[in-house]
């Protein structure tokens, strides 16, 4: 204060009205047309949020044997999640073994959150998701160290939709930056490849591609050889998601200016250097938001693996509902798994925000 | 000593179909420092931009220090990296602090290890007066300084020839003089320049030789006193005419 006073020509802006009451009036109550929107809101809560506590908590059925007591009762049947979390969560994975699966989504969680230190980074990220996996792969096959092996057909649930969104997005996106490339390359044969292949998966939809997938590929196999299904989804998903990718990272590509370009190949870089050191941590700086969205996108779509019999966290969901021991209870089963998804999708979101905050600090332009 | 560092002969590039570079022979000898002036689109931006052959062009033959310009990438790269560039809008990496933008180069293609890179770095933008800045981003930077920056980077490299393309256009007036400090320093080293600029005070106090060029042609080569004292050209009286204009009415 007293500096101010020193200072003397210093003019403070007129000050805007304070405290709680006054927020309210200016953002909530600011025009008629505010206040009736304001006031139809609260109506609507008023409608919507009761009840839901009600159902969800004040009438729901916590603890039970069977699914008697929850039927008598008005609310949810938390019992049945209960009862049946480790079928959502792991699918068919042998009962006694499910802190294989358990101990997989726990690595990828840990994967996730190190891969959030922006330090470790330029040496230990490749490491660290190869080891990571690889951890994965050997708890989840096992078949060494004492581990039975387990089919992959076993797999499910929760660490199947993590194992084929997160193999699926990590081997996409670098083949997406060299689509992106290829469809921005001047060598004509590349170029046309590149948009060829773009546009022909763009065009097809991921039910299809996950068919065909199924369906034809054995077909057009040498008889006796197969590939297994998991493998097979895997691959669709992978060709699909490096189309969308490479369009979102050609999107970043495109905001690059061209002055960039030139000053990289003026200062005798070659083509790869250029790209790695100056054009592509741009470009990728530039395009985080649609990346991460349509990273989010995928992560749900892998959930369309149930047409070819794969049992992802949705198909579990839905068959512990099949039991007939537990018939009907969708909106307690579907309700936790949509938690868990949004969970995850809601950890990129943030995760995106922060980084792209990070970048921009960082650059201060 | 005396041998031509760069040679241009009978070189010709179209835009389409636009004639862009007309039959252009020039002779650059080392050491030699020359500004290229002339109206805009005049071609003076596309004939240095085919020295390091950001331009290509389509007839005639580019010579730079006994090597030839052609479709061979890994002569290019030679070539670029013996070249420097200062651009209009410099043009600098804005992911990477002042230090990083002249480091990468050095140490991507000239293989320099991490710290002779940096010394090499430190001791050029100590040149152009900016090492209290190295660790900033060029977004933090102003137009000056940031040229400044730009000037240093090629230089780190070590080039045999430098190449300025309007390097002052872009500036605010007050920083031009900053900027035209390090390039006149630069040519009492005896650098080999090619300055594309309006800057005729720079043209006047430093040239070895004004080029003027229009429509894609080289109109009139001269020293600089016998250029603006006595243009031989019509064209050139005209376009010396209009930016020398007296910027106070006459009394």
């Amino acid at each position: 204060m007293s500096q101010s006073a020193k200072l003397g020509a210093i003019i403070r802006p007129p000050p805007t009205r304070s405290g709680p009451l006054g927020w309210v009036r200016a953002n909530l109550f600011g025009s008629w047309a505010d206040a009736l929107l304001t006031l139809l809101i609260l109506w609507g809560l008023a409608e919507l949020i009761p009840p839901l506590v009600r159902w969800a908590l004040i009438n729901a059925t916590f603890t039970a044997a069977d699914s008697r007591l929850c039927r008598l009762a008005d609310g949810a049947c938390w019992a049945f999640i209960h009862e049946k979390y480790r079928l959502i969560l792991f699918g068919t994975y042998p009962y006694d073994q499910q802190w294989r699966p358990l101990l997989a989504v726990v690595i990828i969680t840990v994967l996730f959150a190190l891969s959030c230190n922006r330090r470790i980074w330029a040496r230990w990220l490749i490491p660290l998701w190869l080891g990571g996996g690889l951890l994965v792969a050997l708890l989840m096959w096992g078949g060494v160290f004492g581990l039975d092996y387990v089919e992959n057909r076993l797999w499910g649930g929760l660490p199947l939709t993590l194992i084929l969104a997160v193999t699926g997005l990590v081997v996409a996106f670098p083949a997406a930056v060299l689509l992106a490339l290829g469809r921005r390359s001047e060598l004509p044969v590349v170029r046309v490849l590149c948009a060829g292949y773009i546009e022909l998966i763009r065009g097809v939809p991921l039910v299809s591609l996950l068919f065909m997938a199924a369906v034809m590929l054995p077909l057009a196999l040498p008889s006796g050889m197969t590939i297994d299904k998991l493998l097979r989804a895997q691959i669709a998903f992978i060709l699909f998601a490096a189309a969308y990718l490479a369009e979102v990272v050609r999107g970043g590509l495109q905001a690059i200016p061209k002055g960039q370009h030139e000053a990289a190949d003026a200062l005798g870089l070659t083509y790869w250097q250029k790209m790695g050191a100056v054009i592509l941590p741009q470009a990728l700086a530039v395009a985080i938001p649609p990346i991460v969205n349509t990273f989010i996108a995928f992560f749900k779509d892998t959930s369309l693996v149930i047409i070819i019999g794969l049992f992802d966290l949705l198909s579990t969901a839905k068959s512990a509902i099949a039991d007939p021991a537990w018939h009907g209870f969708y909106r307690e089963s579907y309700l936790f798994v949509a938690i868990l998804y949004w969970a995850f999708c809601f950890f990129m979101s943030r995760y995106s925000q922060w980084l792209e905050q990070s970048l921009k600090r960082d650059h201060r332009n | 000593m005396d041998e031509p560092i760069i040679r241009m002969a009978g070189v010709h590039k179209w835009f389409g179909a636009f004639h862009v570079l007309k039959n252009i022979n020039l002779t650059v000898r080392r050491g030699e420092r020359i500004v290229i002036c002339g109206p805009s689109g005049s071609g003076k931006s596309t004939l240095i931009r085919c020295l390091n052959r950001l331009e290509e062009h389509q007839r005639g033959r580019i010579e730079i220090d006994g090597t030839e310009l052609t479709g061979n990438l890994r002569r290019i790269d030679a070539v670029r990296s013996e070249v420097g560039m200062v651009f209009q809008h410099f043009n600098l990496f804005p992911h990477l602090t002042v230090l990083e933008n002249c480091v990468l180069a050095q140490v991507r293609v000239r293989k320099r290890p991490r710290g002779e890179a940096d010394a090499v770095a430190r001791t050029y933008l100590e040149r152009v007066r900016i090492m209290d800045q190295i660790d900033k981003y060029p977004g933090q930077l102003s137009g000056g300084q940031r040229q400044r920056v730009a000037i240093a980077r090629s230089l780190c490299m070590t080039p045999k020839i430098m190449l300025f393309d309007e390097p002052t256009s872009a500036l605010d007036p007050e920083m031009v003089k900053e900027v035209l400090d390090v390039m006149i320093g630069l040519a009492d080293d005896g650098m080999t320049m090619l300055c594309v600029t309006h800057e005729m005070g720079f043209a006047r106090s430093v040239a070895d030789r004004v080029i003027f060029m229009d429509e894609g042609e080289i109109v009139e080569e001269n020293e600089p006193d016998a250029f603006f004292a006595a243009p031989q050209s019509e064209r050139t009286r005209l376009f010396l005419g209009q930016i020398l204009r007296p910027t106070a009415p006459p009394l």
